[in-house]
């Protein structure tokens, strides 16, 4: 069994591979592997796109890669594994992003990456911390997890889902905030599970269990 | 809700932490991945070190920490001193920092934010400001650990790095560092209301009530603090429910 994180040079996946492979130990889930081979993707059992920096230029570094994107819709859309997208590659999942320029994005869950503007404008942006999630729709996901539990964020653009139903978490900002996404055997998680101590631990661990 | 965060801070040179940590169950006081575990564990929202005497001799020494610590701790870690290039910024993101941290070079050259913000996003790039008092109501930023004033000042600095594309300031009083006098409230308010991007408090921390105040009136989105925590003087814990009881809203859940 094996979880391939996808390095596409947009971010540091050093922690992201450690906390992966800690939860795998835990929970049984074999090998995970930072890899940019598009037959390393194509065969992987399970699927994590990360991604840190701007929409154009995370969408850009992804598709210079030849033959990447394709083998992830492969794996992803033919053959129906279990695919996590954190931050960026969670927006990547939407129909089109619009950080500095309207830039499509893979159209997987339906809908739109905005500026977040809180209606409260003393609040900051990005959305930097951590901030309590509020559960809308069960997912196996969220075993052990509550409505209340902190996970930690950084981000200046979140996703608008068309389909309420793919709405699976958010938190409040003077309004609410895209938390996690997901359909099928598709989820996203604009927090990082990472760096959210025991509560992002406890997901990836899920994640790594998830029989869609 | 987003939560207002308590970042302990240590300072470290060629890999050791400068003056120790004073907690009961390190096994060792000077290894400061040992200190960011036990941070860690008691909850602290994120961890900030600062390479004091950073060199490019000794950069390797700092990369190792970064590594070790990003392997066995999983909150955001913020990693400044001596970055002066968008190279030196990606060579911590890969060692496992989560943002880095700018000062002099930023004010050397305030493009230097830009070219880091463009390459990397903005939400991991910090601009660390030390500001001292050169009259009621004015600020400006110095360099070199303080000794260096530069006659720029810090209000106009914070709007330019904002600008530039910082993803935070990290906003140090210099006449207040190591004081335990409390934060320079009027300063961290100016700044916090200059800019639309979080701003941390940090410099002169001698009691929770002083972490309270950033907040409530200095307008801080998180508050930075070294010795209170790393003398034993209080935990982590006893800061975020004694910042919690004043109805600040705190991470409790850790």
């Amino acid at each position: 069994m094996s979880t391939v994180i996808i390095d596409y040079e947009s971010g540091n996946l050093h922690s992201a591979e450690k906390a992966f492979q800690r939860m795998a130990d835990e929970v049984g889930a074999g090998q995970v592997i930072v890899t940019s081979d598009p037959d390393t993707v194509r065969h992987a059992d399970r699927i994590v796109l990360p991604g840190d920096g701007a929409y154009p230029a995370c969408r850009q570094a992804l598709f210079d890669h030849r033959g990447l994107f394709e083998a992830m819709e492969e794996a992803v859309i033919t053959q129906a594994r279990p695919f996590l997208g954190i931050c960026i590659g969670m927006q990547m999942l939407a129909t089109r992003g619009l950080e500095y320029t309207p830039t499509p994005g893979f159209d997987w869950i339906p809908g739109q990456v905005e500026r977040i503007t809180p209606a409260d404008p003393a609040l900051k942006v990005p959305h930097m911390g951590w901030n309590d999630l509020v559960i809308d729709h069960p997912h196996p996901v969220f075993d052990g997890i509550k409505t209340g539990d902190h996970a930690y964020f950084v981000h200046s653009y979140h996703m608008h889902v068309a389909e309420p139903a793919h709405l699976l978490a958010h938190v409040d900002y003077a309004g609410p905030i895209t938390a996690i996404v997901g359909r099928d055997n598709i989820l996203g998680m604009q927090f990082h599970p990472e760096k959210s101590q025991r509560v992002g631990l406890r997901m990836i661990g899920n994640f790594l269990r998830w029989q869609p | 809700m987003l939560k207002v965060r308590i970042i302990p801070c240590l300072d470290v040179a060629d890999g050791r932490v400068v003056k120790g940590v004073n907690f009961v169950d390190l096994r060792d006081a000077g290894d400061p991945v040992d200190a960011a575990r036990a941070y860690d564990a008691a909850g602290a929202d994120e961890l900030c070190f600062l390479d004091i005497h950073a060199t490019h001799e000794n950069r390797g020494t700092m990369f190792d920490v970064v590594r070790r610590t990003a392997e066995q701790c999983y909150i955001p870690l913020t990693v400044g001193g001596g970055v002066r290039t968008p190279a030196d910024v990606r060579a911590l993101l890969l060692a496992g920092a989560d943002k880095v941290s700018f000062n002099s070079a930023a004010v050397a050259d305030p493009d230097v934010v830009a070219k880091a913000a463009d390459q990397f996003g903005s939400q991991c790039i910090v601009v660390a400001i030390d500001a001292k008092t050169v009259s009621p109501g004015k600020w400006e930023i110095f360099t070199h650990g303080g000794r260096k004033p530069t006659g720029i000042d810090a209000v106009d600095f914070a709007r330019l790095v904002a600008s530039k594309g910082a993803g935070e300031i990290l906003l140090t009083s210099m006449d207040r560092d190591g004081t335990r006098a409390g934060f320079n409230l009027p300063l961290t308010r100016a700044i916090s209301d200059a800019v639309d991007i979080p701003v941390i408090a940090s410099g002169g921390v001698g009691n929770l009530d002083h972490l309270v105040e950033g907040v409530t009136l200095g307008g801080a989105s998180a508050v930075l603090a070294a010795s209170i925590f790393h003398f034993g003087d209080y935990t982590i814990g006893q800061a975020k429910r004694h910042m919690a009881a004043a109805g600040i809203p705190m991470r409790l859940d850790s």
